[in-house]
């Protein structure tokens, strides 16, 4: 399994709000959207993967791009990890059914139970149109790809 | 858009903080003053003697004081004294409040006022954000990292 490659339309989906509404394919149209897969809230690299792109986040907005965080964790969970963080990056959650959405993107890690780390970039139309994908959980993609990958559009 | 896209670390520049000598191929470390193993790399580097350029990367939501601390070290540097502020900033992280570079700047001799009017300066923060962004589009994540020769080298905690 790998990560959905630019040119595919992005899957069907369903991952949870932190207020638990839903953000389904429907809240990827008329937006550039970076979904930022992460295996664990309060992990080493997370942390320091959120606490990156935060420092930026508004030039990515400045780019027209919003970027959400996800992972299996619960809503519960990543509200958490947010607030510790004081970050602002908003988090959907892939809880339950688990890892459903993450493996609709090509990203679960069956193994591990969790998201490989991964960036998918979704365009307006809601088509792929970047995505990237760590050798191991470890990488840590800098801000410069997505950046990189805005700039291609 | 300009945005934050990838490109080479930019070399070392006449505005750069440049210590030792010698003609190894500069280093370049980016790193932050709340960061432990910035605190024991900076030390070896300092201790080896070879050429060497610091660089802000503060990310404010992982060490908060960081970026006050960034723009003091700025701060105490137009008044020439760069890095003696630097040395006191990494010789006591846990005191890194207003107070704190206060009282570094006044035993270092500066002209408080002026230190704490240019702290808080626009100048001094395009200055520190210069560094910040110079390091994310040379695709630094986290610190400290050294380039040497232009190749990107992160520091484990192992090797400070």
């Amino acid at each position: 399994m790998s990560v959905v490659a630019a040119g595919t339309p992005a899957p069907d989906f369903t991952l949870r709000r932190e207020d638990y509404r839903r953000f389904t394919h429907e809240d990827l149209v008329g937006h550039t959207t970076v979904l930022v897969f992460y295996p664990f809230a309060f992990s080493a690299v997370c942390t320091d993967q959120l606490n990156l792109y935060q420092e930026v986040l508004d030039r990515f907005a400045a780019e027209g791009a919003t970027l959400y965080g996800v992972s299996c964790d619960s809503t519960e969970t990543q509200r958490a990890f947010k607030q510790k963080l004081g970050i602002a990056i908003e988090q959907l959650s892939d809880w339950e059914p688990k890892g459903a959405t993450c493996r609709a993107f090509g990203v679960y890690h069956e193994k591990g139970g969790m998201p490989q780390r991964a960036l998918v970039m979704i365009g307006p139309d809601g088509v792929v149109q970047w995505s990237w994908e760590g050798e191991h959980p470890g990488v840590l993609p800098g801000a410069n790809l997505i950046f990189d990958a805005l700039a291609a559009r | 858009m300009s945005g934050l896209g990838s490109a080479p670390v930019p070399p070392i520049g006449p505005d750069d903080h440049v210590r030792g000598a010698g003609e190894t191929p500069p280093r370049i470390v980016y790193a932050d003053y709340e960061c432990p193993y910035c605190a024991v790399l900076c030390q070896r580097l300092a201790g080896g003697g070879e050429c060497w350029s610091f660089r802000h990367f503060p990310v404010r939501s992982k060490h908060p004081r960081a970026w006050a601390a960034a723009c003091a070290a700025e701060a105490a540097g137009l008044q020439g004294r760069f890095w003696e502020m630097h040395d006191a900033l990494f010789a006591d992280q846990g005191r890194l409040e207003d107070p704190h570079l206060w009282a570094r700047a006044g035993a270092l001799g500066l002209d408080v006022e002026r230190f704490d009017a240019d702290r808080r300066s626009d100048a001094v923060a395009v200055r520190v954000r210069r560094d910040f962004e110079s390091g994310v589009r040379a695709g630094v994540v986290t610190t400290p990292t050294l380039f040497e020769g232009g190749v990107m080298r992160v520091i484990a905690p192992a090797d400070t």
